[in-house]
């Protein structure tokens, strides 16, 4: 397509979702710098790829772009931090459920709460920015986070499991 | 349903995703199961407070801007005759604060100036040099090795900076071919942007000022001094860019 209007329409489709893009990009880099940059980054992706995009979600094609430019950073620079699967087989969860006004309690606390979401693995802090702050469905969810639609439930309960346990257990 | 089945697909039914058979039932379980209730109430209020603690990170005010501006500068058809859009910026050498005065001078070229097709090549040398295998000739933190290298291989000596103090790494330094001209070139890093430091003498007096232009996603700074004409490429934002530009020209005084 015309360079001119691509960059027209790039703009019209891809260019609004700059929020998203940095919300997940900040909660996956956990700082300002880096987010900025990987934004940055993924919008040169997208500009170059756009050719191949066809469609009306434009938000979820550019947060596929964005997360996997920020794995791509944390895999070079923090493997310590992404899965999950390490971590449990050491500290197993306990199921038992809490009590749901003390839950309510303490994360009305901004602060707490992003911490403790800050403490999660990537890939599970992913899914829930991914399904509660942006709202997308499991179907979207597997697409942008590359998952089997099966996994989300299961990786959502997880990470759902693990914000309640770092939440319970942050007063102690 | 039983209690496990509930409670294994609860994410679901609270998340409304379940089929609607599975929804049903797991409604219709919930109405006699007191333990089954407490889970999902307690679901509810995890995703309440996540909701009510306005966590979503709105994107800084000028990202957008720079965005924008970024995609209409890819938007250009290359081999344009169209000019590139340099902006003089002044920067005090002896410098504490950044920028005093920035002005457009708005070029109204018909065709490609030598400078164009200058800045042109320049960000053709620092793409290919991030080719595996291209950046560095002499990889080496130390500027008392990669000076030194140049050595025999180059008409000219580069000055090489330290920059650590202010968190720019040397990389290393490699020959490069620029303006019909064999040129040095001393890579520095800033977290994972590189930089390209092109240097070659030039018998014009030195510039005050500093040049800038954006191009294909790149920042460009060039200026002059103690006889050498400087390019300085990278990917970097702009003011970091130029904050690597401003302790340069200090240390190059």
């Amino acid at each position: 397509m015309p360079e001119q209007d691509k960059a027209a329409r790039f703009e019209e489709t891809v260019l609004p979702h700059v929020d998203a893009a940095y919300n997940l990009a900040r909660w996956l880099m956990r700082n300002d710098h880096e987010a900025e940059d990987m934004v940055q980054e993924a919008y040169l992706r997208a500009f170059k790829s756009f050719d191949g995009f066809y469609g009306a979600n434009g938000r979820a094609w550019l947060l596929t772009i964005v997360r996997n430019v920020c794995y791509t950073c944390l895999r070079k620079n923090r493997t310590g931090e992404l899965t999950t699967a390490f971590e449990e087989d050491l500290h197993p969860i306990e199921s038992a459920a809490p009590d749901p006004q003390a839950l309510l309690l303490q994360s009305e606390d901004r602060q707490l709460l992003r911490h403790a979401l800050e403490q999660l693995p990537a890939d599970s802090r992913e899914v829930l920015i991914l399904r509660e702050l942006e709202g997308f469905s499991y179907k979207e969810i597997a697409e942008i986070a590359g998952i089997p639609p099966g996994t989300v439930m299961s990786r959502l309960a997880r990470a759902r499991k693990r914000l309640k346990h770092l939440l319970i257990n942050r007063e102690h | 349903m039983n209690c496990q089945e509930v409670q294994a697909t609860i994410d679901g039914y609270v998340d409304g995703e379940l089929d609607p058979v599975r929804n049903l039932e797991t409604e219709r379980h919930m109405q006699t199961c007191a333990s089954c209730t407490e889970a999902y109430t307690a679901h509810q209020a995890l995703r309440a407070s996540i909701r009510a603690a306005s966590l979503y990170m709105t994107a800084p005010a000028n990202l957008r801007t720079r965005l924008r501006s970024s995609v209409h500068d890819l938007g250009r058809t290359t081999p344009a005759l169209r000019a590139m859009p340099w902006r003089w910026i002044g920067i005090a050498a002896s410098l504490a604060i950044a920028i005093a005065v920035t002005w457009d001078l708005a070029l109204l070229l018909h065709g490609p100036s030598v400078e164009d097709l200058l800045t042109r090549d320049i960000i053709s040398g620092h793409v290919r040099s991030l080719q595996a295998g291209h950046l560095v000739d002499v990889p080496s933190a130390d500027r008392h090795r990669v000076k030194p290298w140049f050595t025999g291989k180059l008409d000219f000596s580069p000055p090489v900076a330290d920059l650590t103090d202010h968190d720019f790494a040397l990389v290393g330094g490699r020959l490069d071919y620029l303006d019909n001209r064999a040129v040095a070139a001393v890579v520095y890093r800033r977290r994972q942007h590189l930089i390209n430091l092109f240097i070659w003498p030039s018998p014009e007096p030195p510039s005050a000022e500093t040049a800038h232009a954006m191009n294909q996603g790149y920042q460009v700074f060039h200026w002059t001094q103690s006889g050498m004409t400087y390019w300085a490429v990278s990917d970097l934002n702009e003011r970091e860019l130029q904050e690597f530009v401003q302790f340069l020209r200090q240390q190059t005084h």
